[in-house]
């Protein structure tokens, strides 16, 4: 591969077109859904099927004043929406979208987008702190101790699959699923023993649940509960500020589902192996974006403490056991076959 | 499971909770002492809205107060409406056509079903779901057309008359109101039950949580469902029968368990219930005037009388002292819902905030009717 000046600027712009168009049409998407989950039509005044609508609440998003309130600290107040927005894009980096379509191949680069995903949840943190307001400063400690509490088994759960893969490499973690749906990490029936193929759903539910509960999607959405903490961190935030959170909050989930599918889902690989192509990822993102569309406007929120309960005493104990059998069977070849 | 926990914090910090919050639908402000995420202690203030209608009754014409009554709780104006119109037949002696009464018994429970629909649906917004609430409104809006139809007014019916009603109900109004109960019926198990009573996370989070002993609701004079939720049987439409309760055949939704799922499972049985009522009503109305000879200008006899009736929330009760003059002497307003809230601040002692404002949804709270 020639590198051409050209090539970085081509990655720059499709990444930040990719970034702005998903962190509006996302929103989009969900509303039309949320809509047609609850029986009603959702946006539909602006532009056909009210396709201007992220256009129109952009431009009034960003026509308002952006309102600092006093006493609050005025450098990290301004500071947390871009922190929250900026890790997500950069990420972007280091997916890879097919075979050819990946801005930079970086050896780990699994490690590098949970450490820019932790980044994104200080955002959270300084934005509440900063806001001076009670129920933000709540909001920030239950998303800190979520974050923490989530993090765990999501990482014993990537480490299970590195394991597997032998690399921390995203693409070369992918290209290891090449062929059909019989050799995605989700379901490895074609891979070292049986034993394991039964054991990966369980560590791919794993690894959804603390995704929903990374991007604080409902129904782990305690940050910013609203019955409870009225916006929790962005309570007080108005205009772009708010706007940035919330495109922040989108572009989580489109990284949570990228890394998802190339973890488990085989990535552009095609379901029954002879097509591989930049369609067969964007179809399974798209998919398991609307499943967490799905999700949150079926659920009830659950309770801080049992979420947390949820992570320490079952999911933590359950990847740690998958990751032991993991070892074991790739020790013992042949185990149970 | 509710955490125990010592209250003996260090450190404690106040959280004032309204008067403007999503979860206090209205304005109620609760002023709470926290440790952390740990109630201390609850405190709530009133006043915000209040309007004075004890003092409004005493300063107009007993027909002139009528209006105010659906205004105290808008969710179930009906029950209030009723309460007042019958506390001043009492004292005034006026008969009321039996047609009337089904009528009224009719129009009444598709208020108090419309009434727990709006509740359902603020509940399990409170809890962080929100398609119940759209699939509870559209329901809702069923019965708002209903009574719409004959009593001219979507939220404060205004529609009983001393001795009778507005208007009377048309085939039209039977006819959709036996359509409404069919597709009620028809959707209460899949969309209601399936999707919300079933769901493992509601359940979780109202199962144990919010416990009223039937102790602190005789301390405090809670009713209605509330205290129905604590295992006792009470509800003035068996109790203390009025209109033509006695005529119909219904139980009354009782759980022994004092939880907030207990008040939640109350409400849903009963509105099962008032479909048997309504559909029961339907089959034996009367043919008949729907309104007594009364005289223009009402003045009971000196006197003193007492009538409740069971509204959505709990027993509403009027209390009216006549001097024999136009206007109500003295009338006393018994609200359920204030009642129902002045348990809060013992029972929400020691709950983590979200589990508080949990057990307040559980409470059904109306404000203007804490607020007369």
């Amino acid at each position: 591969m020639d590198t051409s000046i050209w090539e970085p600027i081509i990655y720059l712009v499709g990444i930040m077109a990719f970034a702005g168009l998903n962190a509006a049409y996302l929103g989009w998407c969900e509303r039309k859904g949320a809509g047609h989950i609850q029986r009603r039509i959702g946006p539909k005044e602006v532009g056909w099927f009210g396709l201007l609508q992220p256009l129109a609440d952009g431009i009034k998003l960003m026509s308002k004043q952006l309102l600092v309130p006093q006493g609050v600290d005025g450098i990290l107040f301004r500071a947390a929406p871009i922190l929250a927005m900026v890790p997500a894009i950069t990420s972007m980096v280091a997916i890879p979208f097919s075979e050819t379509i990946q801005a930079r191949s970086i050896d780990l680069s699994v490690l590098l987008i949970f450490a820019l995903a932790s980044i994104g949840m200080m955002a959270v943190l300084i934005g509440g702190w900063a806001s001076g307001n009670k129920y933000a400063i709540i909001s920030a400690t239950r998303s800190v101790s979520q974050n923490i509490a989530y993090e765990i088994p999501m990482l014993v759960t990537v480490i299970t699959i590195v394991m597997l893969s032998g690399s921390m490499n995203l693409e070369e973690i992918a290209m290891k699923q090449e062929g059909g749906f019989w050799n995605w990490n989700i379901f490895p029936v074609a891979g070292e023993s049986i034993a394991q193929a039964i054991i990966m759903p369980i560590s791919f539910i794993i690894f959804f649940i603390c995704s929903v509960a990374e991007t604080n999607r409902a129904p782990f959405d305690m940050a910013e509960a609203e019955s409870e903490l009225i916006a929790g961190f962005m309570t007080e935030y108005g205009s772009m500020g708010f706007g940035l959170f919330m495109m922040g909050e989108y572009l989580n989930i489109v990284v949570g589902a990228c890394l998802t599918t190339i973890l488990f889902l085989g990535g552009w690989y095609g379901p029954f192996g002879f097509t591989s192509s930049v369609f067969w990822f964007l179809l399974k993102i798209y998919i398991l974006i609307a499943t967490f569309i799905w999700i949150r406007w079926t659920f009830p929120r659950t309770q801080i403490y049992k979420l947390l309960n949820l992570s320490w005493k079952i999911l933590i104990p359950f990847s740690l056991a998958i990751l032991l059998l993991t070892a074991v069977f790739l020790k013992v070849e042949g185990f149970l076959i | 499971m509710t955490v125990p926990i010592q209250c003996t914090p260090d450190e404690t910090f106040v959280l004032n909770l309204g008067p403007q919050h999503p979860a206090t639908h209205g304005v109620l402000r609760v002023k709470l002492t926290m440790d952390g995420e740990y109630v201390v202690k609850a405190e709530p203030v009133l006043g915000y809205i209040h309007r004075m209608h004890e003092k409004m009754a005493e300063s107009g014409t007993f027909a002139q107060f009528m209006p105010n009554t659906p205004r105290m709780d808008y969710l179930s104006a009906l029950s209030y409406n009723q309460g007042y119109v019958m506390a001043v037949e009492r004292a005034a002696g006026i008969e009321v056509p039996e047609r009337a009464e089904y009528i009224r018994t009719i129009t009444v429970e598709l208020n108090r079903i419309s009434s727990h629909l709006l509740w359902f649906g603020a509940f399990v917004l409170d809890l962080g779901g929100f398609t119940p609430l759209l699939y509870a409104f559209d329901d809702r809006e069923k019965i708002l057309d209903l009574l719409e139809r004959i009593t001219g007014s979507r939220l404060t019916y205004c529609y009983y008359r001393f001795g009778g009603v507005y208007n009377d109900i048309d085939d039209e109004f039977i006819a959709g109101t036996r359509e409404f109960i069919k597709r009620l019926r028809s959707r209460l198990p899949s969309m209601y039950h399936d999707l919300v009573t079933g769901n493992i996370i509601l359940i979780k989070r109202l199962r144990d949580i919010g416990f009223v002993t039937q102790e602190t609701c005789r301390k405090y004079g809670a009713t209605g469902p509330v205290l129905r939720g604590s295992g006792v049987q009470y509800d003035v439409r068996k109790n203390e029968p009025y209109s033509v309760y006695p005529e119909l055949d219904f139980d009354i939704p009782c759980y022994p368990e004092g939880d907030s799922m207990a008040r939640y499972m109350v409400r849903m049985d009963e509105i099962t219930q008032s479909l048997r009522i309504i559909e029961q009503a339907l089959d034996k109305l009367p043919e008949g005037p729907v309104n007594a000879k009364v005289p223009k200008v009402l003045k009971p006899g000196a006197g003193d009388c007492y009538c409740a009736v069971e509204a959505a929330r709990g027993t509403f009760g009027c209390r009216l002292v006549c001097d024999g003059g136009k206007n109500p002497y003295r009338l006393k307003l018994r609200s359920p819902t204030f009642s129902n809230l002045s348990l809060f601040g013992e029972v929400a002692e020691g709950m983590i905030l979200a589990d508080a404002l949990a057990f307040m949804g559980s409470l059904d709270l109306v404000i203007p009717c804490i607020d007369r």
